[in-house]
């Protein structure tokens, strides 16, 4: 094993690129700080990085397509979101207030933070990276149906556009409507159309052509 | 619970002064529609500075028409923005805008 026949670029070993940023080496420090005044241990630290990683889209996935299938768990969903993610084995505890947006022919929910970048992360782990970008936290506020077109949906004048703003301790999850042609699905082949992104309401779930 | 209802009319307090604060700018001085009484919540602006957060403050959704919030706003007319304010935030708007 020998990089001597390869072409010399002058510099012969890569070095790996561990340079951390501003905000990470806090973080690190904070970390180290934390743990060397006993308030967190490693191990405490490392069961939450776990739990987090857990948590992703696919529980949102369930409870939208047990909702699309069985309309008394809907109406439970919907009257008190917390319990229904209990009874689907969710843990929604650590949420103070979690509220389900319903969408429909004429209305459709659009969920962003403005402040920073609140997100329903005990259920879906997580946000994406353009959730806590400066630019979707502007736009999404003053231009939702532009936002929504560039995500690939164009909203006819008729559809109501709400966009909540998640200020405070509540959390917002998108429930989208179910897709045409998607009858005699399974549960399980419904929650796969249910993207991460139509949870947050930047798109409805995916038409059933997409997947065949 | 708390000093509005759904329905009542309300404005955002178009005050600044430094700190936590989460009533955001863009919606301070606007006029809304209350949705929900959310529930009382300890306060945020306190919390954030490593205090009780006590007394606890009445939390509301309130609504906006986006072209009252944006004047160029470009959407259809129905749009609407939704927002969760604090109650000591918010006072009586005596008159339509």
């Amino acid at each position: 094993m020998s990089g001597h026949d390869l072409p010399s670029t002058g510099h012969e070993h890569p070095h790996p690129k561990h340079e951390l940023g501003p905000f990470a080496r806090r973080v690190y420090a904070i970390r180290e700080l934390l743990i060397e005044k006993g308030v967190l241990s490693g191990e405490e630290i490392q069961q939450q990085v776990r739990f987090m990683e857990q948590r992703t889209p696919a529980n949102g996935a369930k409870l939208v397509a047990r909702a699309w299938v069985d309309p008394d768990f809907k109406a439970r969903l919907l009257a008190n979101p917390k319990a229904a993610c209990a009874e689907m084995g969710i843990d929604a505890t650590s949420i103070n207030e979690f509220v389900v947006l319903e969408n429909t022919e004429k209305v459709r929910h659009l969920v962003v933070c403005t402040l920073c970048s609140c997100y329903p992360r005990p259920i879906l782990g997580r946000p994406p990276d353009w959730y806590k970008s400066f630019n979707y936290r502007s736009r999404a506020v003053n231009d939702p149906r532009g936002v929504m077109r560039e995500f690939g949906s164009e909203l006819p004048e008729d559809v109501e556009v709400r966009v909540h703003d998640s200020t405070a301790d509540i959390r917002y999850l998108v429930l989208p409507l179910r897709p045409p042609g998607t009858q005699g699905m399974s549960m399980e082949e419904l929650a796969k159309l249910v993207t991460r992104d139509s949870l947050v309401g930047v798109v409805d779930p995916l038409p059933t052509k997409a997947r065949s | 619970m708390g000093k509005f209802k759904p329905g009542d009319r309300v404005r955002v307090r178009a005050e600044d002064r430094p700190g936590h604060i989460r009533t955001p700018f863009y919606i301070r001085g606007k006029v809304g529609t209350v949705e929900r009484v959310h529930g009382e919540f300890l306060n945020p602006e306190l919390l954030a500075y490593g205090r009780d957060g006590l007394p606890k403050r009445v939390l509301y959704l309130v609504s906006f028409n986006q072209k009252e919030i944006w004047e160029e706003y470009g959407g259809s007319p129905k749009d609407r923005l939704y927002a969760d304010i604090y109650e000591h935030w918010l006072e009586a708007a005596q008159h339509k805008v």
